[in-house]
């Protein structure tokens, strides 16, 4: 097994633990960990794609590269505004549940 | 047709992504009360651009393309407008104007006060939301398609909270998360094609992709993660809650914008991305999605206690609507996906959703802002208090039914037509029976509000008169888009709204609405002082609430976490199984 096959796998890894963590993890902070790990998974994936230079049979490919980097500052921002929201649910309401309140009974 | 050289008009395109940030920004750096100024300078200025785009489509007769710094695919970027993207950039400058005129009441800041965080918040997302918009729909390559759809989450999210309560700070927050899940699965699909073909381009992509597994896996994961965004069924975990706690205005931006970003995707995928890769039974499947959106939200919305929830609701059921295009735009030996009937009428139903939701939420937050509440049972009298209001909903009720000429209208004849064509009788079904369920709250409403009150109804706040016409501007809008919508539509498939043929149609979905009305309504729907609540139901209606109970408990299921989470992982899978059994021969 070459290198570029192991950091793919590694990649795909990464996206089912991170995937696991979404679905299983109820506290919102862990879903959005869980998040990053996928998006991590994902761009390992990418960087192993651009080794294998699938372009044009190059050494290797450099626009993954550009690619990356905008997907991290995105991946960035999404967490920075997710950690937000959470500051502000857990000041209003002092908890951090997403669970929707039992409904009235009715 | 050239696909990557910059067109006259290009330049244009350039502009119309651009436009709306600059006016966030500069709003953003004047503060205070001047960021709604700018966002007022701005919304005409963006509209004529639109408008301006749309003239060089049509002089031009031809994609509109534009190259980023001159670089050509595959190392630069274009952007290009096609006809479904020229459409789609109208109709959002035309309704966020709409928009934009009916929250001066709800978000203009007040005297005497230096700066309102919500009016603030307000105008800069809207702006942010209308060029995240404009840049999902002239993207010419999946990456940057990406980055717009980050942009319009971002911009979204903050929408839902601006009240700031527990609650919907709860919604938001759910959406986020659901939405970021989504977002992941299109990037892994966007990062295994190009693995495999080397390009993100769009043309140069359709080219080169071939039906084979890892084409399925990437176009199994995106549609799955788009359809999160998208809020389809059984995926519309954050979308009742998000667009029923959001202030009005934001509803309105939200439910009539924010969900065509990723649906529009959804299309260019579909359409134009892999046109040779899905098959039939995939397509299927989202039909099939769509139809059980139409039934299940709609009969949750008719199960509503509040206004704002029951329109929430009829979102998710009009959603479903926009994905029956994809298994009739398949001609008829089902193996090819065309560009015809099926996607006008899936676009049309998408203008004439934007502009007839957006009045429908406005007017719902004119009647919660008169009254102090949107419970339906307390609607007796409203009729009167607020004629203007009241004719907004009905009207954009109408407009959602599609009975009588309107763009819901004609978008269910081509899709109808397309049915025939492709010999798939059983879209026909759904068609026709998803009006009757529209027909079903819209009467809910309209018998709630024509109730004759005993007592004098007590107005907390007046509502302003430029806002109840912005509502019906829109509402209106959207029945006549029948006529603009004349020109591409075949002529016979326009009749006479008065023939007996069609007027049976339109007294039928009135009757079936009626009839589910008075069937699954929470409070008995005729019932006056005499036959007070609990008095003997008959046996009909009792199975009828048992039916919509059973609805809402599996509205209740699909939308816990685990449960949409694992729906959505299946739903890539099965979309990706589906791909793989259905080779086209």
């Amino acid at each position: 097994m070459n290198v570029e096959t192991l950091f793919a796998l590694c990649g795909c890894a990464l996206v089912g633990i991170g995937l696991y963590g979404l679905i299983v993890q109820p506290h919102p902070l862990r879903k959005l960990v869980a998040f990053n790990i996928m998006g991590s998974g994902v761009f390992v994936l990418f960087g192993a794609l651009a080794k294998r230079g699938a372009a044009a049979g190059m050494a290797a490919d450099p626009v993954p590269q550009a690619l990356l980097i905008t997907a991290i500052v995105v991946a960035f921002a999404a967490t920075a505004v997710t950690v937000a929201l959470l500051l502000r649910l857990i000041e209003s309401t002092a908890t951090a549940s997403l669970a929707d309140e039992p409904p009235s009974g009715d | 047709m050239e696909l990557w050289t910059s067109t006259h008009g290009g330049a244009l395109l350039a502009a119309a992504v651009l436009l709306p940030f600059v006016g966030m920004l500069l709003g953003l750096l004047l503060g205070g009360r001047q960021v709604q100024r700018v966002a007022f300078v701005f919304m005409p200025l963006g509209l004529a651009l639109a408008l301006a785009i749309t003239a060089a489509w049509l002089g031009e007769g031809q994609t509109l393309v534009y190259l980023l710094g001159g670089w050509a695919p595959p190392l630069g970027i274009a952007l290009r407008a096609d006809g479904p993207a020229v459409a789609m950039l109208l109709t959002v400058a035309g309704v966020v104007c709409g928009i934009g005129i009916y929250a001066r009441a709800d978000f203009g800041t007040p005297l005497g006060v230096k700066e309102s965080r919500a009016a603030f918040s307000y105008w800069l997302l809207l702006m942010a939301v209308w060029g995240a918009l404009n840049l999902v729909f002239v993207s010419g390559d999946l990456f940057t398609l990406y980055v717009a759809l980050e942009l319009l989450t971002f911009a979204g999210v903050p929408l839902v909270c601006l009240a700031g309560g527990g609650e919907t700070l709860r919604a938001a927050l759910r959406y986020m998360l659901f939405a970021l899940c989504g977002s992941v699965l299109y990037l892994l699909g966007a990062v295994l094609l190009y693995g495999g073909y080397g390009t993100l381009d769009i043309p140069l992509l359709a080219d080169a992709v071939q039906p084979e597994p890892i084409a399925w896996a990437a176009l199994a994961l995106m549609t799955a993660g788009l359809l999160a965004k998208t809020a389809l069924f059984p995926l519309h975990i954050w979308l009742p809650p998000a667009h029923g706690g959001a202030p009005a205005a934001a509803s309105a931006v939200l439910s009539a914008l924010v969900i065509k970003g990723s649906w529009f995707l959804v299309v260019r995928l579909w359409f134009d991305v892999m046109p040779g890769v899905v098959t039939l039974p995939s397509a299927q499947l989202l039909g099939a999605l769509g139809a059980m959106a139409i039934v299940i939200g709609s009969v949750v919305a008719l199960r509503q206690e509040r206004l704002k929830l029951l329109v929430a609701y009829s979102t998710m059921a009009q959603i479903g609507y926009l994905f029956l295009m994809f298994p009739l735009a398949f001609d008829a030996t089902g193996n090819a996906l065309m560009h015809g009937a099926a996607l006008s009428g899936g676009l049309l139903q998408a203008v004439s959703h934007a502009t007839a939701k957006a009045g429908m939420f406005m007017a719902a937050g004119l009647i919660y802002a008169a009254l102090g509440h949107d419970r339906i049972a307390d609607l007796a009298g409203v009729a009167r208090a607020l004629p203007v209001s009241v004719l907004a909903f009905v009207l954009a009720g109408i407009a959602l039914m599609g009975v009588v000429p309107s763009g819901a209208y004609l978008a269910k004849k081509l899709l109808l037509d397309a049915a025939d064509g492709s010999g798939q009788w059983w879209w026909t079904i759904v068609l026709q029976g998803g009006a009757v369920f529209t027909a079903g709250y819209v009467v809910l409403v309209l018998v709630s509000v024509l109730r004759r009150r005993s007592a004098a109804l007590v107005l907390v706040k007046r509502v302003s008169r430029r806002s109840e016409f912005a509502a019906l501007a829109l509402a209106a809008a959207s029945l006549l888009l029948a006529l603009a919508a004349l020109g591409p539509v075949p002529c016979h498939l326009v009749s006479n709204p008065l023939a007996p043929k069609e007027l049976a149609t339109t007294v039928l979905v009135l009757v079936g609405g009626a009839l589910l009305a008075l069937g699954l309504s929470r409070a008995p729907l005729l019932a006056t002082g005499r036959s007070a609540a609990g008095a003997s139901d008959g046996r009909l209606r009792q199975a009828a609430l048992a039916v919509g109970m059973a609805f809402e408990q599996a509205d209740r299921l699909a939308r816990r976490w685990p449960v949409a989470s694992i729906s959505l992982l299946t739903l890539a899978a099965l979309f990706g199984g589906l791909l793989l059994v259905s080779v086209p021969k």
